[in-house]
């Protein structure tokens, strides 16, 4: 049972990931491409770190996948908003 | 084939392939970008062959920083780019090509039963003051590579700081613009929740070096990529001169234990097992707090505008 769970949570995950890099090849620009990424790396690891927690062998492995994913998500958040700022910036004309 | 089989079988055409793109990047920004992702990759490597040590060291080193001092360098040329698409260069080409054929006779007729130092190294463990054996290897067993790792440090940090203060890549800005990372208050927010993180784990890393994979290197590592991280969050960097009094710290000491061995009537760095423990956590320190400080120096501020 909990063994299905995990697979059910991991394989959304990985449907996550598989759509985020679809996007981040297809999609036109930065911002966009940003938004496809993201979805990655917040939920699709979000769903991989349930996933495999549920299968880790101690409350000690669970914990530190949690971490794991805690400083992905705060991490890529932040590394998300540099590259928007970046894109903006670049889009706007030079100032004075 | 197993999945492991087949995740080494990728794992390997990925980094050659990666290898190959970054080579012939046309843009520099592309190649640094695809050589950090070839850091990573490589590192997973590591962890596949059973070097968790290695992998740390080249996660850090490798792939963080000298990608970090790659982009930096990239930024403080403006425009600089590679002329063209790489074009094949015959006699580099015949020469890579031996060279990639010796290696690769060279791993085919390894013995099946490798016949490394590992037993030689378990059976003298004890003696060593470690419990983790590639740390009894680098500190005590080999401690000559290291103390001359840590002297090439010492002189890279002699060039960079005899360099001077870096020049302003585009003095014609007006002071305000030409902050250094107009990086804005998201990146400082996670800077100031990440060093204090950054610094427990660079702690970590050196304890954890005794007795499982890490150490001084790594340890100094994690510590240089939380001085870098303030400087692009908008903190300046001392400029790297004024590091004077801790980039020797690791050499000097290291040093002085090999030499007061002699002076007691032993050879160079051989260590008395009994105190080998406490002589190796001190080198250990030093050496991680002068790690740390060479390579932030590499990345140390620029002269501050007036």
């Amino acid at each position: 049972m909990l063994e299905l769970a995990s697979s059910l949570f991991v394989a959304a995950g990985l449907v996550f990931f598989v759509a985020g890099t679809a996007g981040l090849l297809r999609f036109p620009d930065a911002l966009t491409r940003l938004h496809a990424l993201t979805k990655a790396d917040n939920l699709g690891l979000g769903l991989l770190f349930v996933g495999l927690a549920l299968r880790a062998a101690s409350w000690s492995v669970a914990v530190r996948l949690l971490v794991v994913w805690l400083l992905v998500l705060f991490a890529s958040t932040t590394a998300c908003h540099l590259v928007a700022r970046a894109a903006l910036e670049a889009r706007r004309p030079p100032r004075g | 084939m197993g999945e492991l089989e087949a995740l080494d079988l990728l794992l390997g055409l990925a980094l050659v392939a990666l290898a190959w793109r970054l080579l012939a990047a046309p843009d520099l920004f592309e190649g640094i970008v695809l050589f950090v992702t070839f850091g990573l990759l490589l590192s997973f490597a590591w962890v596949r062959l059973g070097a968790p040590d290695v992998a740390l060291a080249e996660a850090a080193i490798g792939a963080g920083l000298t990608g970090a001092l790659l982009l930096d360098a990239r930024g403080a040329m403006p425009g600089a780019s590679v002329e063209g698409p790489a074009r094949l260069r015959w006699p580099v080409a015949v020469l890579a090509a031996a060279t990639g054929g010796v290696l690769v006779a060279a791993v085919l007729t390894l013995p099946a039963a490798p016949a490394g130092l590992e037993g030689a190294v378990a059976a003298r463990l004890e003696e060593s003051g470690v419990a983790h054996p590639v740390t009894a290897v680098l500190l005590n067993f080999r401690g000559y590579d290291t103390l001359l790792e840590l002297g090439v440090l010492w002189l890279a940090w002699l060039a960079v700081a005899a360099a001077g203060p870096r020049p302003d890549p585009r003095p014609e800005l007006r002071p305000d613009l030409r902050a250094e990372a107009p990086t804005g208050p998201v990146l400082a927010a996670l800077v100031s929740q990440l060093v204090p993180l950054l610094i427990l784990v660079g702690a970590y890393l050196l304890w954890a070096g005794a007795h499982a994979p890490g150490g001084a290197f790594q340890a100094g590592a994690i510590l240089a990529g939380g001085g870098v991280l303030l400087r692009l969050s908008g903190v300046p960097l001392p400029e790297a001169a004024r590091a004077a009094p801790v980039v020797g710290l690791g050499f000097a000491l290291f040093l002085g234990v090999g030499l007061a061995q002699a002076a007691a009537g032993r050879r160079f760095l051989e260590l008395l097992p009994a105190q080998a423990h406490d002589l190796l956590v001190l080198v250990e320190v030093a050496a991680t707090v002068s790690i740390a400080a060479v390579l932030a120096a590499l990345f140390a501020g620029r002269r501050s505008v007036s």
